[in-house]
C-alpha cells in the first residue's frame, strides 16, 4: 500500500484542521454551556389549551430574578407576543404547538428552537442589558407565517 | 479503464460508440430534458421570491396564488426533479461508458424515465392546483393532497430502478470479469447509487408507510417529530446525492478537459467510499434544535457530520492536483501560472471551474452550520438558503449546465450553439450566486428567517434592507444567466449537425485519461463493494438506533392542517 507524499500531508492536514473544530465546538458546549435543547416531555396538541400551563400562557415570575414564559405558538401568532422582564432576568420559555410545527429565533441571543407538535421545547436565557429582541417564527407555517412574531424588552 | 474505440467515424444519438445501447440512449436525454425543463420553471420561479424581498410582487407571484405556493415549486422542482433527472440520465451514462457495456436492462432504463416523468407532471399539477403548498420538505401535520406523496414516491422510485440496473450491469460485468479491478468510473457511478438507495429508505418509509395512507384517511393522525427524523435520515444524504453525479464529472472528465490527469486512483475511491459510509448516519445536524431530540445524540451525528466532511477535502486536493498538471502541461509557469493556462474559453470546464470556486464557500458555511453550537446562531435563518444556493445551487447547478455544454451536444450530435454566450452565462451565475448568497447569509447573521415572504413581514430590522437588495439584484443576475444558457440550449438543438472535423471531433464521447497514480493493484479492499455496502448500513444502525430507542413510543397524536 503506498501513499504519495503530497497525499498524505494533504490528509493530515485536513484531519488535523477537522479535529480543531470539534475541539472548539466541545468547548463551546462544555465551558460555556451553549446547550441545544433536549426533551422536556410532550403532549398531545389536541389538549394543550386545556391543559396547564398552556391553558394560561403568559409570563410568570418563578423566584428572585427568575421567570417562566408559558408561550403557545399557533398559526398564525405566538401567545404572548410581548414578553418584559428587568434586565438581568433568567428567562425559561416552554412552549409547544396545537397545530403545525412552528421555530422560534429570538433576536441577539442564542435562542433557537423549533416548536414541534407533540413536543415541549424548553429554552432558559439570561438577558442581561436593557433592550428589545425581535423574536419570530423561522419554520413555514401556513399563508400567514410572515405575520407571527413578538418581542422580549428588557427594561 | 475500459478500451472503447474513441475514433470511431461517426456518433448518433441512440448508439454508443462500440456499446449495443438500443433503446438506453434516448431515457438519458430525457431524462437530462426532464432536468432541464425543471431547473427552467423551477429556476425562474426563484425570481419572484428574491425580488419579492425588495417589495415588487409581479401579480401574483407569476402563475401562483401565494408566495409560499410558489416556493413549493420552486424548491420541489429543483431539489428533487432537476437533480434526480440530471443524476438518473448522466449516472446511467457513466455507467455504461465506464463498464464499457450497456445497461442489463432496456426496460428499467426506459422506465426510470416514464416513472420520472410521470410524478413530475402528477406534482406539478397538484402543486398548481394549490392541494399542496407544503414547500419541498412537507412537515406533517400539514397535510397536502395524497397525489403529492404519491408524486414525490414515484420521483424516488425511478432513481430505484437506476439503481437496480446500475447495480445488474455490474454484476453483469464482474461475471465476466472476475479478477479485473473495477474500473474508476463504473466504481464512482455504483457508489453514488448504493449511497442514495441506503438513504432514501428514511423518506420511503415516512411518505409511503406513514404520509400517504395518512392522506388517505387511513388514519388521522401522525408524529410530527418521528417524521422530521425520517425525513432528515435521507435529507442530508439527498445533498450527497445531488454532489455526487458532480464529483463524477470532476474527478473523471474535467482533468482530461483541462489536459491533465486524475491524480490518484487509490485516494478517488478512498473518497467515494467514505460518501457510501458516511453520507447517511448524519441527519440530526439538520435537527440540532428538534426538541424531541438528546443532545447527546445530536453530537454524536456532529462528530459523524466532520466525517463526511472530509472525502470533499480529498477531493479538494485531487482536483487541484488534476488541474495544476493540466495549466502546467498547457504552459503555465510559477506558483499560479498554471491557473492562468487552464482553458477559460471553453465554457464546459469554466462553468465546473467557477462552481469548484463556489463550492469553497458553501463547504466552508456548511461547516458553520454543522457545528452545533454556532447553528443556534443561523438555523432556519436566511442564512441556510444563502448556504445552500453555493452549494446546491451552484456547485451542482452550474457544474450541471456545465456538463450540459458538451454532453448535450454529445447526446444531440449537433455542436454547441454560441459558446461566448455560455461562457458569460457560467460567469454570471457565479457573480449573482456571490451577490445573492451574501445577501441571504447577512440577513441571517441578523436573524432574518429563511422561507419567509419577507416583503409583506410584519416585522423588519435594520441590516434587512441592504441584505434583502442584494438578494434581490443577485437573484435578477442569476435569473439572466439561466435565460442566457437555454438561448446557448435551444440554439444548439437548431444548430445544424457538425460538418467539419474539429466540430466532430467535440462530438465525441469523453473518455478520461487513466489516474497519474494507479493503487488499483494494492487496494483491492476497496472494491469490495458488499463489504463496504454492509458497513454503512451497521453505520446507519448505530446512528439511528439509539436515536428511535429513546424517541419511542412515537405518539400519532397530530391531526392533518391545511394552512394555505
Amino acid at each position: 500500500m503506498k501513499i504519495d507524499r503530497y497525499e498524505k500531508i494533504f490528509m493530515l492536514l485536513g484531519v488535523g484542521i477537522l479535529a480543531m473544530g470539534l475541539i472548539a465546538i466541545a468547548i463551546s458546549v462544555l465551558h460555556y454551556g451553549l446547550h441545544v435543547p433536549s426533551p422536556d416531555g410532550r403532549i398531545a396538541p389536541g389538549d394543550v389549551r386545556a391543559t396547564s400551563p398552556w391553558d394560561e400562557p403568559g409570563v410568570y415570575e418563578t423566584g428572585d430574578g427568575e421567570y417562566e414564559v408559558i408561550m403557545l405558538a399557533e398559526t398564525w401568532r405566538f401567545v404572548p407576543d410581548e414578553v418584559r422582564v428587568p434586565a438581568g432576568s433568567e428567562v425559561t420559555f416552554r412552549m409547544t404547538s396545537p397545530d403545525v410545527v412552528h421555530g422560534v429565533l429570538i433576536e441577539k441571543t442564542a435562542v433557537n428552537v423549533m416548536i414541534i407538535p407533540g413536543q415541549i421545547a424548553t429554552v432558559t436565557h439570561t438577558f442581561d442589558e436593557p433592550g428589545e429582541h425581535l423574536f419570530v417564527c423561522h419554520e413555514y407555517c401556513g399563508t400567514g407565517h410572515h405575520l407571527m412574531s413578538g418581542r422580549v424588552v428588557v427594561e | 479503464m475500459s478500451t472503447v474505440a474513441t475514433t470511431a467515424e461517426q456518433v448518433t444519438p441512440h448508439e454508443e460508440v462500440g456499446v449495443e445501447t438500443h433503446g438506453q440512449m434516448w431515457p438519458v436525454t430525457g431524462q437530462i430534458a426532464i432536468s432541464l425543463f425543471a431547473l427552467g420553471l423551477g429556476g425562474f420561479i426563484g425570481l419572484f421570491q428574491a425580488i419579492e424581498r425588495v417589495n415588487i410582487t409581479l401579480p401574483p407571484f407569476g402563475p401562483f396564488e401565494n408566495y409560499y405556493q410558489g416556493l413549493t415549486f420552486h424548491g420541489v422542482l429543483l431539489a428533487f426533479v432537476f437533480t434526480f433527472g440530471f443524476a438518473n440520465a448522466f449516472v446511467s451514462w457513466t455507467t455504461i461508458r465506464g463498464f464499457d457495456r450497456p445497461l442489463y436492462s432496456t426496460m428499467l432504463a426506459q422506465g426510470a424515465f416514464w416513472v420520472l416523468l410521470t410524478g413530475t407532471i402528477l406534482g406539478a399539477i397538484i402543486m398548481t392546483m394549490n392541494e399542496a403548498t407544503v414547500l419541498f420538505t412537507f412537515y406533517a401535520p400539514m397535510q397536502a393532497h395524497s397525489l403529492f406523496y404519491l408524486a414525490a414516491a414515484l420521483l424516488v422510485v425511478s432513481t430505484w430502478l437506476v439503481l437496480a440496473n446500475i447495480v445488474l450491469t455490474y454484476r453483469a460485468w464482474r461475471k465476466e470479469n472476475p479478477t479485473a479491478a473495477i474500473p474508476l468510473m463504473g466504481f464512482t457511478s455504483l457508489t453514488t447509487y448504493i449511497m442514495w438507495g441506503l438513504a432514501s429508505l428514511g423518506v420511503a418509509i415516512l411518505v409511503v408507510g406513514i404520509l400517504l395512507p395518512w392522506s388517505l384517511g387511513l388514519w388521522d393522525h401522525t408524529d410530527p417529530q418521528l417524521g422530521r427524523t425520517l425525513f432528515w435520515l435521507s435529507g442530508h444524504a439527498i445533498v450527497y446525492f445531488w454532489l455526487l453525479p458532480v464529483y463524477i464529472s470532476w474527478y473523471m472528465f474535467i482533468p482530461k478537459q483541462v489536459g491533465g490527469r486524475l491524480y490518484s486512483d487509490g485516494l478517488t475511491r478512498f473518497a467515494f467510499i467514505l460518501f457510501l459510509l458516511f453520507s447517511i448516519p448524519t441527519g440530526l445536524h439538520h435537527q440540532y434544535t428538534d426538541p424531541g431530540i438528546h443532545e447527546g445524540m445530536k453530537g454524536f451525528h456532529l462528530l459523524l457530520t466532520f466525517v463526511i466532511f472530509y472525502p470533499s477535502l480529498i477531493t479538494a486536493f485531487s482536483i487541484m492536483a488534476a488541474l495544476e498538471h493540466g495549466g502546467r502541461k498547457a504552459g503555465g509557469r510559477g506558483l499560479f501560472g498554471w491557473i492562468m493556462a487552464l482553458p477559460w474559453n471553453n465554457p464546459a470546464v469554466v462553468a465546473q471551474l467557477l462552481a469548484m470556486l463556489v463550492f469553497t464557500l458553501g463547504g466552508v458555511t456548511g461547516l458553520v452550520n454543522a457545528s452545533m453550537s454556532v447553528n443556534l446562531v443561523v438555523h432556519n435563518t436566511a442564512f441556510i438558503p444563502g448556504h445552500f444556493h453555493l452549494t446546491v445551487g451552484t456547485a451542482v447547478a452550474l457544474s450541471v449546465l456545465g456538463i450540459c455544454y458538451w454532453f448535450v451536444p454529445y447526446l444531440t450530435q449537433r455542436p454547441l450553439f454560441a459558446t461566448k454566450l455560455a461562457l458569460w452565462q457560467a460567469w454570471m451565475w457565479a457573480i449573482g450566486v456571490l451577490i445573492f448568497s451574501r445577501g441571504q447569509m447577512s440577513g441571517g447573521l441578523d436573524a432574518q428567517p429563511r422561507r419567509t415572504m419577507l416583503g409583506e413581514a410584519s416585522y423588519s430590522l435594520p441590516g434587512w434592507e441592504v441584505a434583502n437588495w442584494l438578494t434581490a439584484i443577485g437573484g435578477i443576475v442569476m435569473t439572466v444567466s439561466g435565460l442566457l444558457f437555454f438561448v446557448v440550449m435551444i440554439g444548439t438543438l437548431l444548430n445544424k449537425r457538425a460538418e467539419t472535423a474539429e466540430e466532430k471531433a467535440a462530438l465525441q464521447p469523453l473518455m478520461p485519461a487513466p489516474p497519474i497514480h494507479d493503487h488499483r493493484k494494492s487496494w483491492k479492499i476497496f472494491d469490495r463493494i458488499g463489504l463496504w455496502t454492509l458497513i454503512a448500513i451497521i453505520l446507519i444502525l448505530i446512528a439511528y438506533i439509539p436515536v428511535f430507542l429513546l424517541y419511542l413510543p412515537a405518539e400519532f397524536t397530530s391531526p392533518g392542517v391545511r394552512v394555505w
